[in-house]
């Protein structure tokens, strides 16, 4: 739905502004993201690097780093996530108010990364909490971490506010709270979200 | 700087009974370590110390090694008494067998310091102790209150192998958090199945999915069937 958008630039140029509520609204939501300020490794520093003046992730309207949860609207899971920091993590995560958004940022925080096959790192915080952007890279170049913001923004530009598919803070249904892993004998119970992380379905052999 | 064979024989003369023992390394860089009794580990890493001549004033590296029962078959040559009967006449006649033999070598845990002299410009000078086995008796002395840098290195041995440093100002698990109850770091530690899955699963990995999805179906199974056993 929408206006047509030649006839929006046409009435734009007899200087009558046109939109929808909807569009407004996520024009707003994208417009001013504002960042966790946390960095886990040293994906980290090139999250630092974005800020700064040369990347400059400010032409975003994303420079606000904000250091409490309950401020920030967006998560960059910037580096390995260890099991031992795990449940801080999704703990964090809690805390922030609805609508929030998550990058998993860097070889580490999409899978475990090179520490894959380790014994004391989380094999990707999407066991836990829903990612909305994965970036691959050992660190990510700035640029990397650029263009997910960019994809954040146009996934957030096409969300409607109403049926299927909505905001989850829209949705009186969705899920608000993902459940904190405990740190038990042998690993984190349980090992995944079975909610965010399903079993992939079984493929036959080709 | 002194030999090992040096070191030793200056380690009995200032702590009697030590009970060091050479361990030659046969490779090219010929770093032979001495291993050290427990009883005395604290002393001589003293002596090791504050000796003018070595003043092994610092303590680089701390690591542990595991070493797991080992199991040694061996043929051996025995030689026993048989009956026979020879040329109709039943006689005893001696005869050697060959046998293989079986045996297990306890194995044993194990710290390995390296020491350097930063005041003398040597090293390293390498020092090992060894525990009783693996599962009962892992006690060794700390040497912490000799060299402070030991303490964060011997937290680690402690959390990753399961030596308990006895005489340790704060030994609690470093890496993994306190509720963990595994050494990682042993050669028989048996990683949690969080399994990884592949595009194309097939053969064992496509086995243990199907197990998988099978404890998990059990799992929601009963979740749905309990409220309702508990209403009738």
């Amino acid at each position: 739905m929408g206006v047509d958008e030649g006839l929006k630039i046409e009435l734009g140029k007899q200087g009558v502004f046109v939109t929808t509520i909807e569009e407004l609204y996520n024009w707003g939501r994208r417009s001013s993201i504002w960042p966790m300020q946390f960095g886990l490794a040293c994906c980290a520093i090139e999250m630092i690097a974005t800020t700064m003046a040369r990347y400059d992730l400010a032409r975003f309207g994303a420079e606000v780093f904000r250091p409490s949860p309950r401020q920030a609207d967006m998560m960059i899971i910037s580096g390995t996530v260890t099991k031992k920091m795990a449940p801080q993590v999704v703990r964090l995560y809690n805390q922030m108010a609805e609508p929030k958004y998550v990058i998993a940022m860097g070889a580490c925080a999409i899978s475990g990364g090179p520490f894959k096959q380790g014994y004391n790192v989380l094999k990707g915080i999407d066991r836990y909490i829903p990612v909305d952007v994965h970036i691959p890279g050992c660190p990510p170049r700035p640029e990397a971490l650029l263009h997910a913001f960019m994809t954040l923004q146009k996934k957030i530009d096409g969300q409607h506010l109403t049926g299927e598919g909505r905001p989850r803070h829209l949705d009186a249904n969705a899920p608000g709270e993902f459940p904190v892993p405990v740190q038990g004998e042998h690993d984190l119970e349980p090992s995944a979200n079975r909610l965010v992380w399903p079993l992939p379905a079984e493929k036959a052999r080709t | 700087m002194k030999s090992v064979e040096e070191i030793k024989a200056a380690i009995e003369a200032a702590v009697p009974g030590a009970g060091v023992a050479i361990l030659t390394n046969p490779s090219v860089s010929g770093q032979h370590s001495l291993r050290l009794a427990p009883d005395h580990a604290v002393e001589v890493a003293t002596f090791l110390r504050d000796d003018a001549e070595l003043a092994l004033d610092f303590m680089s590296n701390a690591t542990g090694v595991d070493w797991p029962d080992k199991e040694i078959t061996e043929k051996v040559k025995v030689t026993r008494t048989v009956m026979k009967t020879v040329d109709g006449v039943e006689q005893s006649v001696e005869e050697t067998v060959e046998e293989t033999k079986k045996r297990v070598e306890p194995g044993c845990l194990e710290a390995v310091y390296h020491l350097f002299s930063v005041a003398k410009g040597h090293g390293p000078v390498v020092i090992r102790m060894k525990t009783g086995n693996r599962v009962d008796e892992v006690e060794l002395p700390s040497l912490t209150p000799v060299w402070r840098s030991a303490e964060f290195q011997e937290r680690e041995i402690f959390d990753l192998f399961g030596i308990v440093f006895k005489g340790h100002p704060d030994l609690r698990r470093l890496l993994m958090w306190d509720e963990f109850k595994d050494h990682p770091m042993r050669r028989d530690y048996v990683e949690p199945d969080d399994f990884e899955y592949e595009p194309t699963a097939h053969d064992e990995v496509m086995k243990r999915a199907q197990e998988q999805r099978a404890a998990l179906a059990g799992a929601e199974a009963g979740a749905v069937a309990g409220p309702e056993g508990a209403c009738a």
